[in-house]
């Protein structure tokens, strides 16, 4: 079944604004991870606001979970690049902001406190962040800090995972810990994941469908299965079927910036 | 006792030296140049007026300290309220900024004659002047706190389905409470100077008052007995103030002292 269904979208910002996205169509499948790579203002985060509906396409449908999409979708998941914590909380806190909004939480977010924040904690544990639950902000590194984010967009068990960029600000090490520990989510309770990202590498590691965007106005070019078996070990990276595609998608990019210049 | 809590008990008792070097200062330049009283009072002789009229002026000063709180109690509210209303909506923003500025302006003593007429002299007129005088402040540190809410954050609640009220109670306000309280210290400075004005020139009680009949009979010493008073409630009110402040915004400078 599609979760999210994109048909013929075209979109521009203002009323004669240049395209952000043209003519997309693409079909993203229940608990599929799918990834959109291609080069910077390429309209990946303009995709992202099609989906949550933060935006209306100029033509063509979104449809999601079969329903068209018109108006803020609810319960969708999102984590950015900044990890947008927000500091008068702590990170229990933060992570249990879902809880306090979404429909069908928040009507007893009061009486199953103690609940919630056992899933939270529980959450937390899963990523790595035991022990820092009380622990404000500020006072986490920026991979704990973006690990909080993702919680935070999982808390509230989303049909639908939209990642913009969320690994872009941190060290290459801390980056492949975290693709494990979305890896690791992923692979223990499936659900439905966008990832946008301009890392070739990110993508073919953690995703099932990789499509690649061009820019200037945002077309879909190429999608790629990857087909490499799961679970994968990050030592999957290093293999000869690994760097194929990365190089296969590579090309693709190399050719978008060609024929601009 | 080491070098850093030397260093630190300085710090401390910085302001402290100042002032009191300056009064010694002062005094010296009234008695050196012989000075009359009845144009540059020493502080010596402010102190011998406090003396002799501490009854009155603690009286004075009371209902100078009540029409401040008072006018600056209604600032805060009704500055808080139309600051959410400028904040949150882009629309408001532009119909109410241009007259905001421009009401802000006038000089709120040319506006009291105003009030004179509508409520009489006395109280109100100086609760409302130090209302008038320090709800600006309020409404502009407001409005500018809401409107730089990041719109990623945004993002993040209206896919989660966040109505706009939710927006404002769960992330909107709370980061904009450094702004407000920021502008409290502001606005209590003020509003001092609104039920000052006021008493000033309409009204038989009050700081301002006093210091008027007292200038009326060259009485200097009280008259600077009384902006000494004003000042040191100004101080003292700037420090609670201050206080709740870091109270309650600890998490926006991260819990450490001041910055830098």
């Amino acid at each position: 079944m599609d979760l999210v269904h994109f048909e013929n979208v075209s979109m521009r910002y203002g009323d004669d604004g240049p395209l952000a996205i043209e003519d997309v169509s693409l079909r993203v499948k229940q608990n599929e991870f799918v990834a959109v790579v291609g080069p910077s203002g390429c309209g990946k985060s303009t995709l992202m606001k099609l989906v949550t509906g933060l935006a209306p396409p100029s033509e063509g449908q979104v449809y999601l979970g079969g329903n068209q999409v018109n108006g803020p979708q609810e319960g969708v998941g999102m984590a950015f690049q900044a990890s947008n914590l927000l500091p008068w909380r702590t990170t229990l806190e933060n992570i249990l902001l879902p809880m306090e909004i979404v429909k069908k939480y928040r009507h007893r977010f009061r009486k199953d406190k103690a609940e919630f924040e056992e899933m939270g904690r529980a959450l937390l544990k899963r990523v790595g962040l035991a022990g820092n639950e009380d622990k404000f902000p500020w006072e986490l590194s920026g991979g704990m800090q973006q690990r909080a984010s993702i919680c935070r967009a999982l808390i509230h068990k989303p049909s639908l995972l939209m990642l913009d960029e969320p690994f872009g600000a941190l060290d290459a090490f801390t980056r492949e810990e975290l693709w494990c520990m979305v890896r690791d989510l992923w692979q223990e309770q499936p659900f439905t994941v966008v990832l946008v990202t301009h890392d070739l590498r990110e993508a073919v590691f953690l995703a099932d469908t990789v499509y690649v965007m061009s820019k200037g106005p945002g077309r879909i070019l190429a999608s790629k299965t990857v087909d490499l078996p799961r679970p994968r070990d990050i030592a999957v990276t290093y293999t000869d079927k690994f760097a194929e595609l990365v190089f296969e998608l590579r090309d693709h990019i190399g050719r978008i910036r060609e024929t601009r210049s | 006792m080491t070098r850093a809590q030397r260093k630190r008990l300085l710090i401390k008792a910085s302001p402290w030296l100042l002032l009191v070097s300056l009064t010694l200062l002062w005094e010296l330049v009234c008695f050196a140049f012989t000075i009359p009283t009845y144009l540059f009072p020493a502080p010596s002789d402010i102190w011998a007026a406090w003396l002799q009229y501490r009854g009155p002026i603690m009286q004075h000063a009371l209902q100078t300290l009540f029409t401040t709180v008072a006018g600056f109690a209604l600032a805060v509210v009704f500055g808080l309220l139309l600051g959410i209303l400028v904040g949150s909506s882009p629309i408001i923003y532009k119909a109410l900024y241009p007259l905001l500025v421009g009401f802000n302006s006038i000089p709120k003593v040319a506006f009291v004659p105003v009030l004179v007429v509508w409520f009489g002299i006395g109280t109100v007129p100086a609760i409302l002047t130090a209302f008038l005088i320090s709800f600006f402040p309020v409404v502009v540190n407001m409005a500018t706190g809401l409107a730089t809410l990041e719109p990623e954050l945004q993002d993040v609640l209206r896919s989660l389905g966040a109505s706009k009220l939710d927006i404002l109670k769960k992330v909107a306000l709370p980061r904009s409470m450094p702004y407000f309280f920021a502008s409290l210290k502001v606005a209590i400075t003020l509003a001092f100077v609104g039920s000052v004005i006021s008493e000033t020139v309409a009204s038989n009680l009050g700081i301002g008052y006093l210091m008027m009949s007292a200038s009326s009979t060259m009485n200097m010493g009280l008259v600077f007995a009384g902006l000494v008073v004003i000042g040191i409630m100004g101080v003292a009110m700037y420090e609670v103030f201050a206080l709740v402040e870091r109270r309650m915004t600890r998490w926006a400078t991260r819990g450490s002292e001041i910055a830098f």
